[in-house]
């Protein structure tokens, strides 16, 4: 509690703060005020920040522009979805495999992506999404194109998933334990060689530092915490599907950490909320303006990233001061 | 057995052809304004939208497509200007976001405009037969003619790089932006060009696959991540790296639809063969590109850092 206090002189602290207790306190205000949507849409606000805080380790701390990160969602997703098809409904042993089975795959391939830089970088990662896409569609025993419905993870006596308060309340503890690590990780001895490789690759090379491993161990982490929102998602909506790692969604998921700032701690908090309020009350506001202009509610969006990308680019984070250290 | 083989072998050839006309135009933009566009698709999208609107107005898939080109050639330009041209010293990151952006708003602004269903542009009347290549190998006429211009445009376009002023240009511009730009060339203006070149290219590659597809949302979402990987097997810059690239690739296509299913139903059910035969040649592309990248880190004909 003592570290909290300074916290809460800067804006970024006091902001910090109060988010953390509104979210905290989600159920029972929808429950209050009978609005359990919200609840729902906050469930995925939660997940989706799980999802882009593991992109922004590598994107945010490490520099290196990952465009597949969707895959390893789907990888977490499709474990569950596939064990709890075969019969094993037990979270004890489906989250630990799925999350394994990304750590292991994100090894592999970080190991072949991050040989190659630049724009190399960025479609070789994507390719290797697609590759995991299209093995998903070509599934045919478990749904194929079509995705498949899924029992949610079972813990007995001690959560139950089907109940949507507890369910959200479940991903809200991960989400701070994800930010936790994050935070832990950043300021780490590991977090600085990662950083620093970051802006000046050559010079931590000079250093002594083997970049390559550090950034394969980024990789696998990201992988894995990527997995943790996958297992999430699949359980939130009961079901898996393709469609959850296609590339527009790794695309989402890079607009959502560079809209929430990138390689600021709660920057992917402050993207998924603002991504999903676009997402939720940009269409309404249009339908205000004329009827039926809500439907193409990406009219205005995609501008809009491109005004973000130009001239906006410390993300919802910056306008929160600067960072202390 | 050899006529199929060799009408197989004619479609990767036609596949790889528009793929390669895909891939000129992302090739470029990549080598010389070092820009991540992923809303190349967008204009191939939209050519071939602009060719069914001229076709019904014009009644003649020629003019109609001809037209077209020009139309995407304007377009290509407005994009550069207003968003493009800000993007090239930014780095990929920005560029992917941005360019992302477009494809949002292209998507939806079809959506708004031609409406959310698909529409067909029918094969020209004047190619709806068949063209027989060997005696008893009879091969679509309108699929023949997308070989022909795919090659023709092929040709103009090697032509147009390796012999004429605007070609030594765009070469110099790929090896050293700043240094021509330094001897006195309107770089801004050449930029325009390619850009609007690439865009005609998208277009001209999106409309002639239309009557063979279908247009639709979305068309050219998929399509370009293939141009990508293509370019980047070949080598980003390289046009003849993604000559070689795309006829790969429209084969490994090919054989995959073909005969994959077969090979496919010795060890496993026809039904879920023919399930994850699509799915298995898909996967071998990009398989092809990680060995290829794992081997030369900057494609087969990219140069060395």
């Amino acid at each position: 509690m003592a570290e909290l206090l300074p916290a809460l002189r800067t804006p970024r602290g006091v902001v910090t703060v109060l988010l953390l207790l509104l979210l905290a306190a989600l159920p029972l205000l929808t429950q209050a005020f009978d609005q359990r949507y919200l609840l729902s849409v906050g469930t995925r606000i939660v997940i989706w920040s799980i999802a882009a805080a593991s992109l922004n380790m590598i994107l945010g701390y490490g520099g290196l522009v990952s465009f597949g990160h969707a895959a390893f969602l789907g990888i977490g997703g499709y474990a569950v979805g596939i064990l709890s098809a075969e019969g094993f409904a037990s979270g004890w042993l489906q989250w630990p495999v799925a999350i394994a089975v990304a750590v292991v795959w994100a090894t592999l391939i970080g190991a072949l992506s991050l040989r190659t830089r630049g724009v190399y970088f960025i479609m070789i990662t994507l390719a290797f999404a697609q590759l995991v896409y299209y093995l998903s569609s070509g599934l045919a025993a478990y749904g194929g194109d079509d995705g498949l419905n899924i029992s949610r993870s079972r813990f007995p006596g001690l959560i139950d998933l089907r109940d949507k308060a507890t369910f959200y309340w479940l991903c809200f503890a991960l989400l701070c334990g994800t930010l936790w690590f994050c935070s832990r990780l950043v300021h780490s001895r590991f977090g600085y060689v990662l950083r620093g490789a970051r802006s000046n690759e050559l010079r931590m090379t000079a250093l002594g530092f083997p970049v390559f491993r550090y950034r394969l161990v980024a990789f696998a982490l990201a992988g894995g915490f990527g997995a943790l929102a996958g297992i999430l998602l699949a359980n939130d909506g009961a079901y898996v599907s393709p469609a959850m790692m296609s590339w527009v969604k790794s695309g989402d998921l890079i607009v959502i950490v560079v809209l929430g700032g990138i390689g600021a701690l709660f920057g992917p908090l402050y993207g998924a909320i603002a991504f999903f309020a676009v997402e939720e009350f940009l269409p309404p506001l249009l339908n205000l303006m004329h009827r039926g202009w809500g439907e193409y509610w990406q009219i205005v969006f995609g501008p809009l990233l491109v005004i973000i990308a130009l001239y906006a680019r410390g993300g919802l984070d910056s306008l929160l001061g600067r960072h202390h250290g | 057995m050899m006529d199929y083989l060799l009408i197989q072998v004619l479609n990767g050839v036609q596949l790889g052809l528009l793929m390669f006309l895909l891939a000129a135009g992302l090739t470029l933009t990549f080598g010389i304004m070092d820009l991540v566009n992923l809303a190349h698709g967008s204009l191939y999208m939209m050519g071939a939208y602009f060719a069914w609107t001229l076709i019904g107005w014009t009644h003649s898939f020629a003019l109609g497509a001809l037209l077209a080109l020009p139309a995407c050639f304007l377009l290509g330009v407005i994009v550069e200007v207003v968003v493009a041209r800000r993007l090239y010293a930014r780095d990929h990151l920005d560029q992917v976001l941005a360019t992302f952006g477009l494809i949002l708003f292209f998507n939806e602004l079809v959506r708004a405009v031609w409406g959310p269903e698909g529409r067909s542009i029918s094969v020209p009347a004047f190619l709806n037969h068949t063209v027989t290549l060997l005696p008893g190998v009879a091969y679509p006429a309108y699929r023949f003619a997308l070989i022909v211009v795919g090659t023709v445009v092929g040709i103009l376009l090697a032509w147009l790089v390796a012999r004429t002023r605007l070609g030594m240009l765009i070469r110099a511009g790929a090896s050293n932006r700043r240094m021509i730009a330094a001897l006195g060339v309107n770089i801004e203006l050449l930029f325009s060009l390619v850009f609007g070149l690439g865009a005609v290219f998208a277009g001209l590659a999106g409309l002639m696959a239309a009557p063979i597809a279908s247009v639709k949302i979305g068309m050219g979402d998929d399509i370009l991540i293939v141009a990508f990987v293509i370019i980047v097997i070949g080598g980003i810059g390289s046009i003849k790296g993604a000559f070689v690239a795309a006829m790969i690739v429209g084969q490994i296509d090919i054989v995959g639809r073909a005969f994959l299913p077969d090979f496919l139903k010795t060890f496993m059910g026809a039904a879920s063969a023919s399930a994850a035969a699509p799915a298995i040649s898909q996967v071998l592309i990009y398989i092809v590109m990680a060995a290829v990248l794992v081997w030369r880190p900057t494609g087969l004909f990219g140069q060395r850092t």
